[in-house]
């Protein structure tokens, strides 16, 4: 069991699907949405948000700085 | 409780643990999907609003890709002729020594048409910060050879391959500088995996506490990818980076004194 | 009379700009203007004022260090002559393109190419019409004497910060090698922080206070339609110029029949042709122009209801005659004399000249 629970934020218009976070989350929480955003990018998103313990991988390596990170010890 | 309710507890200010700094703009990034640009534009805001130097921070933008980096971090810019950025940050350091002045720079920018103003400026021990992006190829003109294309990198300008008996050969442009006496910090890092951002982050905050300590020339590549240039998705750019890039390059510090 | 003393152009520029308050020089040694930086250096103003010297690496270095410093609201300056003039040509563009203030001399030598290092005045093109890419003008002032040496660089820099242009001073080996009685300028102090935030606080890249936006020097607008508006802003300034800046001196021009047009050196040889020609019973006056931009074109078309004909010399083969052309559109007879390569024309030449191309005899 995780220390800690986690919850993203992605800014999906302003994401571009470039996937980094999702190949940069240790417990494959991220995915790109079968969906495209205004501009026509498949944008990340929680497709497994149980398994986030909000490390900040995902927001450290996103190019575009689009993900917010929250996290809470587990209780 | 729900698996949304859950999410939306642990969504509130007090669980923040990471988002964009202020000093980062909200201007939407013209750069590419996955580009490295974007996350050294985020590591250098992030260390600018740590160090509380917002207010006494000067960049100088190039002429590549990044030539509009002063949409993106909110400090006063001066966007330089290809190439001559150390030259600008030069006079502004000497003309305001109080001030944390830094050049961002791309390979064509730095180790070509630029070689001389940054060897010259690195060598009289200017006290400024240079970030210099290498991804090894050109990608505002549309991917031709850089100073920095490996031997057999296909580019625009060598769609056979860069043949080195021909062009030359990747230039190792760091190490050369690290040679001068003038610099004082020279480091080659990356920002393909978080440890990777954490590193860089590091180093930049050390040569901007260089500047503050009046120490000289802080120096720090960064081992980029170009996706659009090399014809990758911005993941297998990575891949290609680590297994053909780092080789070459090799990610550490050559220099800290 | 203030400090008078008996000093070389080149000397006088280095010690004008210590006076006027300048930050910062950035240069690279050149003939027939190396005494400029050497001046300096010797000085050592970074004592005495806190004014920065620095040996550039190359005359790119040098005035894209000028960019930089201009760019902070600083009054810096480089000098070169005619080759190095060439190699800044990029960074002066980009100093009108981003519309920021700074000084450039030029000590004129003969070219094309590496030319010469004897005097000429073959860069007037270079420096009126462009020289760099784009649409631009830089304020161009010609000394004709070691005083004007120094009056002009306090000028210049007041007129880069009126107008936010590159301005400059337009000489030659002559005016920059010559020793004359020169009556130096006061001590001005260099402006302190707080006045260049008044001065220039709206663009100077000075650091970025959280109560306001942030300042970008640049000359970069991908968006055309912008890029077109800028550039109507751009011309407007030169209109401007050319309404209030312009500056020109005449000599035996109230009977003229004829007129010699010439500024620096050239106007000083007219000067001496002036009274050789009158001697002569030759009625013949002398326009200087001051301002090669903005140009004394009014004051010549003013002269054209007295004046038969029009000699612009110049030591080059034929570059300021096509201004005086373009003012006279055809009125009266208007020819060019030259000597180039490095040649100073004689007063008596200048003379012949006008007796063979102007009177016809």
């Amino acid at each position: 069991m995780a220390k800690f629970k986690g919850a993203i934020v992605v800014d999906t218009e302003k994401c571009k699907g470039c996937g980094l976070c999702v190949v940069a989350c240790p417990t494959k929480v991220i995915e790109l949405a079968r969906d495209v955003n205004g501009k026509g990018y498949h944008y990340a998103h929680m497709a497994n948000a149980d398994a986030c313990i909000g490390c900040s991988s995902c927001g450290l390596v996103c190019p575009d700085t689009v993900i917010t990170v929250y996290r809470v010890k587990a209780s | 409780m729900t698996a949304t309710t859950e999410i939306n507890k642990i969504i509130s200010k007090e669980n923040l643990v990471y988002n964009k700094t202020s000093v980062l703009l909200d201007n939407e990034m013209h750069y590419c999907p996955g580009c490295t640009h974007g996350v050294i534009h985020k590591v250098i805001a992030e260390v600018i609003d740590e160090m509380g130097i917002q207010d006494k921070t000067i960049g100088v933008s190039p002429v590549g890709c990044s030539v509009l980096a002063y949409n993106y971090i909110d400090i006063d810019w001066q966007q330089a002729a290809h190439g001559r950025a150390p030259a600008l940050a030069t006079a502004t350091s000497r003309l305001m020594p109080e001030k944390y002045v830094f050049t961002y720079q791309g390979d064509g920018d730095l180790a070509s048409i630029g070689c001389a103003e940054i060897i010259h400026a690195c060598n009289r021990g200017e006290n400024i910060v240079v970030f210099f992006v290498n991804n090894a190829i050109y990608g505002m003109t549309g991917g031709q050879m850089a100073p920095t294309t490996l031997e057999g990198q296909v580019t625009a300008t060598t769609p056979y391959g860069r043949d080195c008996k021909v062009t030359g050969f990747p230039m190792k442009i760091t190490e050369m500088i690290a040679m001068l006496p003038g610099t004082r910090f020279v480091t080659r890092q990356s920002a393909e995996t978080p440890g990777a951002v954490r590193k860089l982050k590091k180093a930049a905050q050390k040569a901007f506490e260089n500047t503050r300590e009046n120490k000289g020339l802080s120096f720090i590549e960064i081992v980029g990818t170009c996706s659009s240039g090399w014809k990758l998705s911005p993941v297998k750019s990575n891949e290609w980076m680590k297994e053909n890039m780092f080789p070459y390059y090799p990610l550490g510090t050559l220099k800290d004194e | 009379m203030g400090d008078v003393r008996l000093m070389k152009g080149n000397e006088v520029i280095a010690e004008a700009a210590i006076r006027c308050g300048c930050d910062g020089y950035f240069g690279y040694p050149i003939t027939p203007q190396s005494e400029i930086m050497e001046t300096l250096m010797i000085r050592r103003p970074q004592e005495e004022t806190g004014m920065v010297v620095l040996q550039a690496e190359s005359e790119v270095a040098a005035i894209n260090m000028v960019y930089g410093g201009a760019s902070c609201g600083k009054k810096v300056m480089t000098s070169s002559s005619s080759p190095g003039i060439s190699l800044k040509a990029e960074g002066i563009t980009y100093l009108a393109g981003a519309e920021l203030p700074a000084l450039i001399v030029n000590i004129v030598r003969g070219g094309p190419g590496l030319g010469t290092i004897q005097p000429a005045q073959s860069d007037y093109f270079q420096a009126v019409k462009g020289g760099g890419h784009g649409d631009y003008k830089l304020i161009v002032l010609a000394p004709a004497s070691v005083q004007e040496m120094n009056d002009f660089v306090d000028l210049s820099f007041k007129l880069a910060f009126k107008y936010l242009n590159p301005a400059m001073i337009l000489s030659d080996g002559v005016i920059g090698q010559m020793m004359e009685k020169v009556e130096l300028s006061d001590f001005k102090p260099r402006w302190t922080a707080e006045e260049i935030k008044e001065i220039s606080g709206s663009w100077a890249t000075v650091g970025k206070p959280a109560d306001r936006e942030r300042n970008i020097s640049t000359s970069l607008d991908l968006d055309s339609a912008k890029q077109e508006i800028f550039n109507h802003k751009l011309q407007a300034k030169y209109r401007a110029m050319e309404e209030n800046e312009v500056r020109f001196e005449k000599i035996a021009c109230d009977d003229a029949e004829y007129l010699f047009v010439a500024y620096g050196s050239s106007a000083r040889i007219c000067q001496k042709a002036v009274e050789q020609a009158r001697e002569k019973g030759i009625k013949v006056g002398l326009l200087r122009p001051i301002t090669l931009f903005p140009y004394p074109t009014k004051a010549i078309q003013e002269m054209l209801k007295d004046v038969k004909g029009i000699l612009s010399v110049e030591m080059s083969a034929g570059q300021m005659v096509e201004d005086v052309r373009l003012a006279v559109n055809g009125k009266v007879p208007v020819e060019h004399f030259g000597r180039y390569g490095g040649i100073i024309p004689t007063p008596e030449e200048v003379v012949e000249a006008l007796e063979q191309k102007i009177l016809g005899k």
